[in-house]
């Protein structure tokens, strides 16, 4: 059977060869694989700041950079993880890839709107890379008013123009997938066929259109500010800078479902194919999704318990805060009820998926810490918070990603990448992630605030640990960009199905065609129909 | 395979003539038109939440500063605002016939209304530029040796001002027969809190202004295109697409002015 399977003679990759080929492309997929190498370089260089603050913080004197240059250090690195490289990562990578195969289509609605979000994508970087060449931001990622407007002497303006500009890809992503799964499904692909992934995209694309202009326009205001010395948040001008804050947080919370929600979808996907069922409570987990995407836009003010709102106010955040946790618990415990008798295994997305499982668990109740108003008086601004949203983003969303990529891998480029090393990443991510952030919970509710470069002498132990664990994490991520690239060229041919999952991406071959599929599919079955189909081409092992 | 899909060919009529303006990636020309409508509504959706921010900071400080806000939107010409309302509303009816034109075939009475809706357009954009240049004059730009002068017609003047002759630029005939009214702010405090209603003011209209250059920008490459008989009964949709565009914009001004022009006029 091994030698049965040879990559397809013709596939998207191999639909011309020029440079102009891939610029003015049109095709999903392309403009994905294009998205997966821009977010890739962002991501190191986002992670070449997240080494010099863990470097600094491995001593408790500030002696490897200055209090500035470290204000500048995590401003970009929050800037370019944040607006960079999560935003996108998986709705513009996989998502674009996946959800017109998914849903039986062509491509998404608006393949030209597509390509200009990557180059609106390019243009934003540009401008926060040529911030940081000519000297950094340091008003940290939130760029709280007054100090960003007045105070800071720093290269806010162009860096914000740089994020108000990502943020417009993101939106017409969002537009595009809403479009998309609405009108182009193939027929007989009703709402309740859809595979969780897709309603994952759709609940993130509605906080990617209603979320991100809010970003914008409180970017605007900003910059007038700063740029004009218009007075809109500067107490000295009469304005208010807790607006800025409100405006700020009516974005920035819900841009933690932007980068969690498609780790969610990617999630499902992965749980049930490994566990050969179809997924428990369908329905569930579908609404679950809107119900996050919704209650996210009316918690916000949890950001802002100690910056002077009324405790009436802080109450009802409180308790919104709160409701979050009921979807995201009717996901987990989903999850494991489709595991639960379900034909286990343990490849290498799986690894990644359990491993999301017990990190989203972990970030997800210490948000409850948080929302908590008494406990956040005492934790606000400590390594706490720093520890819990990393288990979210880096814990949840990283996970999600690294998953979803180890899983569509074969389909996107047709080959296995080294069985031995995904795993052994796998598990350095793991293990390298909790030494890292979870000795940052204890640290912080001992007392260490966030954002000083140094710290007095108790604490460091656990910074040692942390910086520790963050050299594992970094090499269990360049441990994927070696084997990726191996399999291109070396990895054994993948053939249409290696994991035997039961998605109609999985019938394209791959390569996939640049049309996808030869015919318009049409679908008579529901989703993970697992019970049906037990061929699974072992051919791998 | 795996799952039970059957490949079949699932637009079987759809393969006699397609339109010429018909995307490979869609079946009909009708998925084509109800993608493009939905995606344009979504735009709206996210420009209604961009607006919505400003909206936020001008609830805001129009509840704390409402004197303030009230005595410098007297300052602004009720007279050219109301023309420009007049205008864009205009324009939109200028537009919904373009609309209509092309859908009914009508080439020449599409290029026509568009390019009449393009001069309304310039009209406000016109306008904008002459109560513009007035705040220059008058040191009503924030950050620009802002001056909220005391001899401003609508507290110094009193009723006395001479009525102008409507269209002169920098005449504000409502403002100037405002009743004298007692504030509650101290002249520091006004010029502190006024500057902040211009600073929205600028903001606010700047952005409406730009949306409606962008808008003329579009509907000038919309208008080459009819004219070059690109649209037919079956093909119109980026005649529409523009107009629902066209029609927000409008609608936005029709917030604006009620916000900054009268708030709070005897
Ligand atoms: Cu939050």
């Amino acid at each position: 059977m091994l030698d049965k399977l040879k990559i397809p003679e013709h596939h998207y990759l191999n639909n011309g060869h020029s440079l102009k080929s891939w610029l003015l492309t049109k095709d999903h997929k392309r403009i994905a694989i294009m998205y997966l190498m821009s977010i890739s370089v962002m991501f190191f260089i986002g992670g070449l700041f997240g080494v010099g603050i863990r470097l600094e913080l491995a001593t408790p004197q500030g002696d490897f950079v200055s209090a500035d240059t470290y204000n500048k250090f995590f401003t970009m690195h929050g800037v370019i993880m944040v607006f960079f490289f999560l935003i996108p990562s998986i709705p513009a990578v996989l998502g674009n890839f996946l959800i017109p195969p998914m849903i039986g289509a062509k491509d998404l609605a608006f393949p030209r709107i597509n390509l200009i979000s990557l180059y609106i994508y390019w243009i934003g970087g540009i401008f926060t890379l040529y911030a940081m060449i000519a000297g950094g931001v340091d008003t940290g990622w939130t760029f709280y008013t007054p100090y960003s407007a007045t105070g800071s002497n720093t290269n806010v303006i162009p860096t914000a123009i740089g994020i108000f500009i990502a943020g417009f890809s993101s939106i017409l992503t969002g537009l595009n997938f809403i479009v998309t799964i609405h009108r182009m499904r193939a027929p007989g692909m009703t709402w309740f066929r859809l595979p969780l992934f897709v309603w994952a995209h759709y609940a993130t694309s509605l906080v990617q259109v209603l979320g991100t202009p809010v970003i914008a326009i409180t970017i605007v205001m900003l910059a007038v500010e700063r740029g004009f010395g218009f007075g809109i948040f500067d107490p000295a001008r009469g304005g208010d800078p807790v607006l800025f804050q409100h405006l700020f947080w009516f974005y920035s919370h819900p841009a933690v479902y932007i980068m969690i929600l498609p780790a969610l979808g990617v999630q499902s996907e992965l749980i049930s194919t490994f566990s050969r069922k179809r997924i428990f409570g369908y329905s569930f987990v579908a609404f679950s999704s809107l119900a996050i995407a919704v209650f996210g836009f009316i918690v916000w003010a949890h950001h802002m318990f100690v910056a002077g709102i009324s405790t009436y106010a802080a109450m009802v955040f409180s308790f919104l805060s709160f409701s979050v946790a009921i979807p995201s618990a009717v996901k987990t415990f989903n999850w494991s009820a489709t595991l639960y008798k379900g034909a286990i295994s343990f490849e290498t997305p799986m690894l990644y998926a359990y491993g999301f499982m017990g990190l989203f668990a972990i970030g997800g109740l210490t948000g409850l810490f948080l929302a908590t108003l008494g406990l956040d008086v005492h934790v606000h601004d400590t390594y706490f918070v720093v520890a819990h949203f990393h288990y979210i983003m880096v814990g949840g969303a990283i996970m999600g990603y690294l998953g979803g990529l180890h899983f569509w891998w074969p389909k996107m480029t047709g080959r296995m990448y080294s069985e031995f090393f995904s795993k052994v990443s796998a598990i350095m991510v793991f293990v390298g992630f909790n030494v890292t952030f979870f000795p940052q919970f204890v640290v912080g509710y001992l007392g260490m605030p966030r954002r000083y470069h140094s710290y007095p002498d108790e604490f460091q132990v656990l910074n040692v640990m942390s910086s520790a664990g963050a050299t594992v994490l970094g090499l269990g991520y360049v441990l994927p960009v070696i084997y990726f690239l191996w399999s291109l060229k070396y990895g054994q041919v993948a053939g249409p199905n290696p994991w035997g999952a039961s998605g109609l991406e999985w019938q394209m071959q791959s390569p996939p065609l640049t049309e996808n599929f030869v015919e318009t599919p049409i679908v008579n079955t529901e989703p993970y129909e697992y019970e049906h189909v037990v061929v699974k081409e072992k051919h791998l092992v | 395979m795996s799952n039970a899909v059957v490949h079949a060919d699932s637009h079987g009529q759809a393969h006699a003539a397609h339109h010429p303006a018909l995307q490979h990636h869609f079946d009909t020309m009708g998925q084509q038109k109800e993608a493009a409508v939905i995606g344009m509504w979504v735009f709206l959706l996210t420009e209604i939440l961009f607006f919505g921010g400003l909206f936020m900071a001008y609830m805001l400080y129009r509840t704390w500063y409402f004197d303030a806000f009230a005595e410098a939107s007297r300052s602004l010409d009720i007279f050219w605002g109301a023309l420009n309302t007049a205008v864009l509303i205009a324009s939109s009816l200028t537009m919904a016939m373009a609309v209509r034109c092309a859908q009914v075939n009508k080439r020449m009475a599409t290029v026509n209304w568009l390019i009449l809706t393009m001069i309304l357009g310039a009209v406000f954009l016109g306008v904008k530029v002459i109560e513009y240049s007035d705040k220059f004059e008058h040191h009503h730009v924030p950050g620009l040796n802002y001056k909220w002068a005391a001899e401003h017609p609508s507290t110094a003047l009193g009723a006395g001002a001479p009525a102008p002759v409507a269209g002169a630029g920098h005449a504000e005939p409502a403002a100037a027969a405002a009743p004298h009214r007692e504030l509650s702010l101290s002249p520091e405090q006004l010029q502190l809190t006024t500057q902040i209603y211009f600073s929205l003011y600028f903001t606010m209209t700047g952005l409406h202004a730009l949306h409606m250059i962008i808008g003329i920008g579009l509907m000038s490459v919309i208008t080459w295109m009819a004219w070059k008989g690109k649209f037919d009964a079956e093909y119109y949709t980026p005649v529409e697409m523009s107009g629902l565009y066209w029609h927000f914009v409008d609608i936005v001004w029709i917030f604006l002015f009620p916000l900054l022009y009268l708030v709070e006029r005897p």
